[in-house]
C-alpha cells in the first residue's frame, strides 16, 4: 500500500511537469491555430540549455531559470515571426509540416552540438529524499511539481483576470472580430508563442535533474502532451491540468507495476479509450472546443 | 467627416463594389440601405479596413486612411459593429466590453466608458457578469453596440442591427442609437428594411449592385419617386 501511494506520490510530481508542457501546447493550439509538433522539442532546447549551463558554468539549473526563460520566450517569438507567420496564410497541412520539419530539425541540431549521449545534470540536493508522511519524495521531483503547478495557475490567472489573458481568450474564440475590434492580433500571436515556449523550456530546465536530456527526448513530451491535450479537453487549460496529474500518475504506475517498456503503451491506452468514449476529452465540452479546429 | 470616394472591392475575382460613394457628418443617424447582397457589408469591411479597396479613397476627418490598418482605423475613431454580433461568446458581457475598449485602454477611463454604457443599456448592467452566448439576440446586440462604443467612435457603424429581433426590440434599438448620435457620434446603420431605417435616420444613402443609387435627407429620399418605386414598393 505505502509502496503503491509512493509510486503515485512519483506520478503526480512527474504529471505537474506534462501538465506544464501541455498547457503551452494548448494556449498555442488555442490562439496561433497552430499544432506544434516541436513542442517537445523545445522542451529537450531547455534541458540541453540547463545542461550547458551547469556543466560550462556550474550554474546551479533551477538558478539558470533566469536564463532559461527570456531565451525561451524570445525562440518562441522568433518562430513566430520567422517561421510561423510567413505561413499564416498556407493550409493546415503545410504548417504541420513546418513544425514536423522544425522538430527534426531542432533533434538534429541537438545531435551536432551536444551528441547522441545521455547528458544528465547531476546535482545531489535534488537526488536526496525528503520524507513527509512515510512517502519519500525526491527534492529535484517536488521542486518541479511545485513550480510547475505555481506556473500553470499563474497561467490561469493571466487568462482570467488580466486583459492580456481576456484579448488571448478573444483570439482563441475569433480572430476576426478581435482583429475588428483594434486587437493587433499578430502581436499577440508572438505573445501566446513566447508564453507557450517559455513554459516548455521551463519544462525542460525543471525535468533534467532527474531525466537526462538527449537528442530524441522531445518526441517523449510532444506525444505526452498532445494525450494530456486531448484528455482534458482542446482549449481548456485546467483540463490540461488534471489531464497532466493524471498521466503522470498513469505512466509511473504502469511503469512500476507492468513493465517500464510498457509506460508509453499505457498512456496510450488511456488516450484510445478516452478518444472513443468522449472524444470532447473528459472535462471538455466548451462552446469553445469546436472553435479550436484546424483553421 | 468621413468621405468615401468611388471605392470598389473584389472577393478574389469576383466584383462586390463597383463605384461606393458616401459621405458621413459629423453627427446623426445615417442609413445605409439596399437590397440582400447590394454590398452594403462588404462597404462596411472596407471602410473598416478587412478588405482593401481595388480603387477609391476613403477620407476621415480630411485625411486620406485608405491604406491604414483595421486597428489603426478603430483607434482614430471608426468603428465597426459586424453582422450577426459576432460577440466573443464564451465571455461575460463586461469582458465583451472591456475589449471593445482595447484602444483606448490606456487612458484610465475604461470604467467611466462602462458606466456610460450601462446608462444606454440598463439591461447590460443587470447581466454584466452573464456569458455573451447565454442571453436573447436583442441583449447580444445591446452589447455588440456597446461593445464598439467603448472604443470611444467617432464614426459607430452598426451592420444589420436589427436582423432576427422582434419588431418591439427592433424599436427599442432603434430608440437608443439615436440617443447615441446625440451624444454627439455619427452612427452608420446599414439596414434592409428601407422604410423603417428612414424614419429614424436624419442622412440615407442606398447601393444596390454596388453602385451608389441615391443621397440625401432621410426626408427627401422618402419622397423621392425614384426611391419609391424601387425600394419602398409603392
Amino acid at each position: 500500500m505505502d509502496y503503491l501511494l509512493q509510486t503515485m506520490v512519483a506520478g503526480l510530481m512527474l504529471g505537474g511537469v506534462y501538465a506544464l508542457v501541455a498547457v503551452g501546447l494548448n494556449l498555442i493550439f488555442g490562439v496561433v491555430k497552430i499544432i506544434n509538433f516541436a513542442h517537445g522539442e523545445l522542451v529537450m532546447a531547455g534541458m540541453y540549455l540547463t545542461w550547458w549551463l551547469w556543466s560550462a558554468w556550474n550554474m546551479n539549473p533551477y538558478v539558470s531559470l533566469v536564463i532559461v526563460t527570456p531565451v525561451m520566450f524570445l525562440a518562441g517569438i522568433a518562430i513566430q515571426k520567422f517561421i510561423l507567420s510567413p505561413m499564416q496564410n498556407s493550409s493546415p497541412t503545410m504548417k504541420i509540416f513546418v513544425t514536423l520539419g522544425l522538430s527534426v530539425f531542432l533533434q538534429n541540431l541537438a545531435l551536432w552540438m551536444f551528441g547522441g549521449q545521455f547528458r544528465a545534470v547531476n546535482f545531489p540536493w535534488a537526488e536526496q529524499n525528503l520524507s513527509l508522511l512515510g512517502i519519500n519524495v525526491t527534492y529535484g521531483r517536488l521542486t518541479a511539481f511545485i513550480v510547475a503547478l505555481a506556473l500553470v495557475l499563474a497561467l490561469f490567472y493571466l487568462m482570467k483576470r488580466t486583459l492580456v489573458g481576456k484579448v488571448l481568450n478573444a483570439l482563441v474564440e475569433d480572430r476576426e472580430t478581435a482583429g475588428l475590434i483594434g486587437i493587433p492580433v499578430k502581436k499577440y500571436y508572438l505573445a501566446a508563442m513566447g508564453i507557450g515556449i517559455s513554459l516548455a523550456g521551463i519544462a525542460g530546465t525543471l525535468i533534467i535533474p532527474f531525466q537526462a536530456a538527449y537528442p530524441l527526448v522531445g518526441a517523449h513530451f510532444t506525444l505526452l502532451a498532445f494525450v494530456v491535450v486531448v484528455l482534458g479537453g482542446l482549449g481548456n487549460m485546467a483540463g490540461s491540468l488534471l489531464g497532466g496529474l493524471i498521466l503522470g500518475i498513469v505512466e509511473t504506475l504502469a511503469g512500476t507495476y507492468v513493465d517500464p517498456a510498457l509506460q508509453q503503451v499505457a498512456v496510450f491506452v488511456v488516450f484510445i479509450i478516452v478518444l472513443i468514449v468522449r472524444p470532447q476529452g473528459i472535462f471538455g465540452g466548451s462552446a469553445r472546443n469546436a472553435e479550436v479546429g484546424l483553421k | 467627416m468621413l468621405e468615401v470616394m468611388n471605392i470598389s472591392a473584389y472577393y478574389g475575382d469576383a466584383q462586390a463594389l463597383e463605384d461606393v460613394t458616401l459621405s458621413l457628418p459629423a453627427h446623426g443617424v445615417t442609413a445605409f440601405l439596399g437590397p440582400n447582397a447590394a454590398g452594403k457589408s462588404t462597404t462596411l469591411r472596407v471602410v473598416s479596413g478587412l478588405i482593401p479597396a481595388a480603387t477609391g479613397t476613403i477620407e476621415f476627418e480630411g485625411r486620406d486612411i485608405t491604406g491604414t490598418s483595421p486597428q489603426e482605423r478603430v483607434a482614430m475613431g471608426i468603428v465597426h459593429v459586424p453582422e450577426g454580433r459576432r460577440l466573443f461568446n464564451t465571455m461575460t458581457v463586461e469582458d465583451n466590453l472591456i475589449l471593445g475598449g482595447y484602444t483606448k485602454r490606456k487612458d484610465r477611463k475604461t470604467a467611466a466608458r462602462l458606466d456610460e454604457i450601462y446608462d444606454h443599456f440598463p439591461k447590460l448592467a443587470e447581466r454584466r457578469k452573464q456569458e455573451a452566448g447565454l442571453m436573447s439576440g436583442g441583449e447580444q446586440q445591446m452589447c455588440a453596440v456597446g461593445r464598439g462604443m467603448m472604443a470611444g467612435p467617432k464614426v459607430l457603424m452598426i451592420d444589420e442591427m436589427s436582423l432576427g429581433l422582434a419588431p418591439v426590440i427592433v424599436k427599442q434599438m432603434f430608440a437608443i442609437v439615436k440617443g447615441i448620435a446625440a451624444t454627439g457620434m455619427s452612427v452608420l446603420l446599414v439596414e434592409q428594411h428601407v422604410k423603417n431605417a428612414l424614419e429614424v435616420a436624419d442622412f440615407g444613402t442606398i447601393i444596390d449592385g454596388g453602385i451608389t443609387r441615391a443621397t440625401g435627407t432621410a426626408a427627401e429620399l422618402r419622397e423621392s419617386d425614384v426611391v419609391r418605386e424601387s425600394y419602398l414598393g409603392h
